[in-house]
């Protein structure tokens, strides 16, 4: 495939064969708007769940989203703050207001 | 912006974004190289640095926070100077709650030096003291050091630490001690003088998981410090992260040392536990062990459930950090009663179900005075592993307030209070190997294995797991090796042939078996798993200990030399697969030679149920000899005088016990 090819295509709505996602298929989230592709959450990731853009200066790529242990290291490294870990769903944990009584979740 | 975004994005599959150069050989020449940078190994690699010798430490990751380098909470069986426990002490508790299986050398080393260990850690820029003064006035606090202890408030020998700012601190003295450090290199195995299985450790290989390079490490002194054992009944494909221990911890070091003919011990442990993907965030909901003990509990209408002491006692919040009348002192992972601390109801399941407590249950740190809440919630849950940014940034994000809130309790949703001592969970296939006190290399009292120029640091030592033992015997164990490695004279040499064979093995996932290579290494790792919960589980016999033995051996056999791997990353997790899968042989050997059934071992035997005869209460050794697998036996008691011994092995050692004389 040619990268010409994709560009002169529709436009991010043309449709990809692809396998499934792992589960979870998340676990981080980086604000693109303001990463500057520095890559020092890729270097602290103790099991390379990111891998460098190939392209220089752009944002990592999640890459084997599956194998990731939840530590954010990776959030605690950037400079930028622009990254956020995110428990998949099942993890999230509930929490009661003890005047109120009121239930929330993380 | 995963692989789909980006492959979307440029309509392109990505190449591997590291230059790939599997045929590329590095040779290192150094005095000691420290496999695995954990706690222990970059402790390792500062002692022996500081005797001026030359340092290579390798690592999965970078060392800044890797092994337990996200963090920890409890610095433990430390004498100092606020405490009257001894390292007999210190050693004596274990012993006793583990019912001798405990290796009381490795924990008598670390409470002799643990205080000195903790105190070069604090100069190297650790936080271990509350310096601004959050404790003033609290119980736990001595007001003249402005230590802070946990579990026991009168005997003081367990230190709360800051534990997130440890990994840092640690590796920045590594580097600037000059240690060469080979992040990302894993080490795939030793090298021996001739090439000989049992013979004289003279190194290491390693290749590295983005550029797929191989290293030659050329040593005189060889420190293992890789983790312990895990992932051998559990494994999910998907939720391949969502387990108590990361990724990253498989079965290398044990494998590693197998294949070089190190006698290893007590791999026949194991206990029930949770399967990967049920996991809640580590210390992120609200109980009563450990780091969030002594919590207060309550119900879902906020009745209390009382903490209770060994004699049955309700011990009141001010007092669940202080012994019972009567008792010594109050030790964190004992449950035996003369040192356990109060905890829930041993009946707790039984109310619950009569319906006395009403599920679910909470975690009331509201209601707590405020040295205990903040002392949890924000020192202890903040410091402990994967707590600072996914339990309290991310929590309080979501609206959780300490001073408010009360976080639900998981583990008694079945009406059991913990998991593995639910009883659906015991009978399950789900185990958990070798953490806490499990099975690993043995070691004299230099730590040193049964093969000469090679050590043992922290969780790879027999019977050892926790921050302060990594730490301790890690200083312990460079010194010792730096010792050794100033005596010998010259370089020993590599044998060509081995390093050959070895590369030969690393590789040989990277060519492609056109039209079978569709098992990957996760179906390896899945089918590795069904083995051991199938034929190594809750019951077990000769025979299908044997049957599972046989169809490990055809998996690495026949189908993992069909495995293919793309590129460097899925490289490092098929050697890893291959070495959980050597571990698991390991396991079933060890388990076929106990041949009595034991119950802190975790291992029962239909075709010998008795519970613990005494004349199996020993340490069952395993290891290879020309290839061939030897099993023996080793005294549980086999370190002998504890004080006598450590005094004659380290006659010239100064710290708080045995100061300089002036």
């Amino acid at each position: 495939m040619k990268e010409e090819k994709a560009k002169t295509s529709d436009g991010g709505n043309k449709c990809y064969a692809f396998p499934n996602k792992p589960t979870p298929s998340m676990p981080v989230v980086i604000d693109e708007t303001r990463c500057t592709g520095c890559n020092k959450c890729v270097t602290i990731c103790t099991t390379d769940v990111l891998v460098a853009n190939p392209e220089k200066g752009k944002p990592p790529i999640v890459m084997y989203p599956e194998e990731c242990w939840y530590a954010a290291c990776c959030v605690g490294e950037c400079p930028e703050g622009c990254l956020t870990m995110r428990h998949p769903l099942m993890m999230r944990v509930h929490f009661k207001n003890k005047e109120t009584g009121e239930i929330k979740r993380t | 912006m995963n692989w789909e975004d980006a492959v979307t994005r440029t309509g392109q599959v990505i190449e591997w974004p590291y230059p790939v150069r599997y045929d590329k050989q590095n040779d290192v020449d150094v005095d000691v190289v420290v496999l695995g940078g954990g706690p222990g190994g970059c402790m390792a690699a500062i002692s022996a640095a500081k005797k001026g010798l030359k340092v290579a430490l390798l690592d999965k990751a970078y060392p800044k926070r890797s092994g337990g380098g996200s963090g920890f909470d409890h610095w433990l069986n430390t004498p100092n100077p606020a405490s009257n426990v001894t390292p007999e002490d210190c050693v004596e508790w274990e012993r006793v709650s583990f019912n001798g299986y405990s290796n009381s050398l490795s924990r008598y080393i670390a409470a002799r030096e643990a205080y000195d260990t903790l105190l070069e850690i604090e100069k190297m820029g650790a936080k271990v003291r509350d310096l601004d003064d959050k404790f003033k006035g609290a119980p736990f606090r001595d007001e003249k050091t402005k230590f802070v202890y946990c579990y026991d408030y009168e005997n003081r020998f367990q230190f709360r630490v800051w534990g997130a700012t440890f990994k840092p601190a640690i590796f920045n003295e590594c580097l600037q001690l000059g240690v060469q450090v080979f992040d990302r290199v894993i080490a795939t195995s030793l090298l021996t003088e001739d090439g000989k299985q049992g013979a004289r450790v003279v190194g290491a290989t390693g290749f590295n998981m983005r550029t797929g390079e191989f290293y030659v490490f050329r040593a005189k002194a060889t420190i293992n410090a890789m983790n312990c054992h895990q992932g051998s009944w559990r494994f999910s494909t998907e939720s391949i992260g969502l387990d108590t221990f990361k990724p990253n911890i498989t079965g290398d070091g044990p494998a590693i040392m197998w294949r070089a003919g190190v006698e290893l011990a007590q791999m026949e442990r194991s206990k029930a536990t949770m399967p990967p993907g049920y996991e809640y965030p580590s210390y992120g909901t609200g109980n009563w062990w450990n780091t969030w003990h002594p919590a207060t509990i309550v119900d879902a209408n906020g009745k209390e459930v009382p903490y209770l002491d060994a004699d049955g006692n309700v011990v009141p919040v001010e007092d669940r950090c202080r012994p019972r009348p009567g008792q010594k002192f109050v030790a964190e992972r004992s449950r035996h009663p003369l040192y356990c601390k109060p905890t829930m109801p041993a009946d707790l399941a039984d109310r619950i179900k009569k319906g006395e407590f009403v599920l679910p249950l909470y975690a009331d740190l509201a209601g707590m005075p405020w040295y205990e809440r903040d002392a949890i919630w924000g020192l202890m849950v903040g410091n402990e592993g994967r707590t600072k940014i996914p339990v309290i940034i991310n929590y309080e994000a979501a609206g959780f307030n300490s001073h408010r809130d009360m976080l639900q309790n998981y583990f008694t949703l079945s009406g059991e209070p913990y998991p593995s001592m639910d009883s659906t969970m015991a009978l399950g296939p789900f185990r958990m190997e070798a953490f806490g006190n499990g099975g690993e290399v043995v070691v004299d009292w230099d730590l040193r294995t049964n093969l000469e120029g090679l050590y043992a640091v922290g969780d790879a030592i027999l019977a050892g797991n926790y921050w302060y033992h990594a730490c301790t015997t890690g200083r312990y164990a460079g010194r010792k090796a730096a010792e050794y490695a100033m005596s010998l004279q010259s370089q020993p040499a590599i044998d060509a042939r081995q390093v050959e064979e070895e590369r030969a093995r690393v590789y040989a996932p990277t060519k492609r078996k056109s039209g079978k290579d569709w098992i990957d290494w996760k179906e390896l790792r899945f089918v590795g798993a069904r083995a051991m919960q199938n034929y190594c589980g809750a019951v077990r016999n000769e025979g299908m200990m044997k049957m599972g033995l046989n169809w490990i051996r055809d998996i690495k056999n026949e189908h993992y030399p069909e495995t293919y791997a793309s590129n460097p990353h899925i490289l490092l997790r098929v050697l890893e697969t291959y070495n959980i899968l050597t571990v698991d042989e390991i396991i079933f050997q060890a388990c076929l030679a106990r041949k009595a059934s034991s119950e802190i071992l975790g291992h029962f035997r239909q075709d010998y149920p008795e519970m613990d005869p005494p004349e199996w209460h020993k340490w069952i050794t395993i290891k290879q000899v020309d290839g061939e697998t030897k099993t023996g036996d080793l005294a549980l008691d086999f370190h002998g005088d504890l004080a006598e011994n450590y005094e004659a092995h380290n006659p010239t050692y100064r710290g708080f016990l045995k100061k300089k004389k002036a």
